[in-house]
């Protein structure tokens, strides 16, 4: 919790923080909520979230703008009022192209994605521990290759601590409220497109 | 053009099978249970849980960093002196912390709903899956388990996954976070619609 008037960062990553009696009751209950949510939304499940990459079932893109309309106005509310820290990671043009188009493809293939992949372990879809496995796997690769990435792809193209408000020169105030009703459009036509029958 | 649709036929059974059930993958991903609850309350709740985990523990939702703190567990009881030395663990050293329970609970928190909603599902291969692709389990111990590697690889390389980057960074407006979405979901379309259409 961060007291009004005192002077609110944009930090690239959070000092690491102890794990107090209180941070972990928060990890539990947010942890609980997000878990609920998730399964609620179906988006533990195979045929929806693979049925996103097919195109055949928009509940996944439904989810995620609706939670980056509310989260944004709340964000950048709470922000302006000096009452949370930003987190932004910085840009890297090739590692955030590359690792994406990496992390979509094994998305493609184990279904899950890390989030809701614990949502499907939680709902007894036991076929996530394979792709689980590969994670912890895939990590340790990550790392085992890190000194290098780290000195060559990850330094191409990097802009450091990047917003799309300052990318384009529009003042946050303007581009939040507009970026809102933007993305409320695209939800809109989502809607009337269609999307689980 | 009747050896075009004889090579369609052969080399693109999806192609092959869509004729005969309408879809284009040999499988409509709509035919199986959805959602319970509207996405967009959902997706509302998921806004507002973010809301509360900055204000309240100064941190975003994210996923995919719980997957390399367990790799890094692992590792250091194999070879404490090997982890030590390489430069992503010396930088996010192991541990059990704030982001690492979230993710356990959220495991809990998945159980709870399922369970509670009569959607405990207790299965090891999913209906649309057998549909699809049979019910052979190796098949799906190979795909699944090479999906995570290269998942979790390309999350650590773009610095978060569907939820640090998907959810947490597009909501700042981080530019870095649309670029890493968007570059997600085109690698997951194609991948998909590749392997629904060629295997």
């Amino acid at each position: 919790m961060i007291g009004p008037g005192k002077a609110v960062k944009e930090s690239t990553s959070a000092p690491p923080a102890p794990l107090t009696a209180g941070r972990l009751l928060a990890a539990i209950v947010f942890g609980l909520m997000f878990g609920f949510l998730l399964q609620k939304g179906g988006v533990g499940k195979y045929n929806v979230l693979v049925g996103q990459l097919l195109l055949q079932d928009f509940t996944v893109a439904k989810v995620m703008l609706t939670a980056i309309v509310v989260g944004m106005v709340g964000i950048f509310a709470l922000h302006h009022f000096a009452k949370v820290n930003l987190h932004l990671h910085p840009t890297k043009l090739a590692a955030q192209t590359l690792g994406g188009l990496i992390f979509g493809a094994g998305f493609a293939l184990i279904a899950y994605c890390p989030g809701t992949g614990a949502v499907a372990l939680g709902q007894g879809s036991w076929d996530v521990l394979f792709g689980m496995a590969g994670l912890v796997a895939g990590s340790f690769l990550y790392a085992e290759l890190s000194g290098w990435l780290k000195q060559t792809v990850e330094t191409w193209g990097n802009h450091g601590k990047l917003m799309l408000p300052d990318l384009l020169h529009i003042p946050r105030a303007i581009f939040v409220p507009a970026f809102a009703l933007l993305l409320l459009a695209v939800l809109f036509w989502l809607d009337r497109a269609g999307g689980h029958r | 053009m009747k050896p075009l649709g004889v090579i369609a036929t052969v080399l693109l059974p999806g192609f092959a099978s869509a004729e005969v059930d309408g879809t284009a993958f040999g499988v409509d991903a709509r035919n199986y249970d959805g959602a319970a609850w509207s996405p967009y309350l959902v997706g509302a709740g998921i806004g507002v849980l973010s809301w509360l985990t900055f204000y309240f523990a100064d941190r975003p939702i994210g996923a995919s960093s719980f997957y390399a703190t367990i790799a890094g567990f692992i590792g250091k009881l194999i070879s404490p002196r090997h982890m030590e030395s390489l430069k992503y663990f010396q930088k996010t050293p192991p541990r059990a912390d704030y982001g690492f329970f979230f993710v356990v609970f959220t495991i809990v928190g998945g159980f709870i709903a399922a369970w509670t909603g009569g959607e405990f599902r207790n299965e090891w291969l999913h209906p649309m899956w057998l549909d699809r692709f049979g019910d052979s389990l190796a098949l799906r111990v190979g795909i699944g388990f090479a999906g995570g590697v290269l998942m979790a690889f390309g999350a650590r390389l773009a610095g978060g996954c569907t939820s640090g980057h998907g959810i947490s960074g597009t909501l700042q407006l981080n530019a870095g976070s649309w670029l890493a979405v968007v570059a997600m979901f085109i690698g997951g379309i194609a991948t998909a619609m590749a392997l629904f259409t060629l295997l």
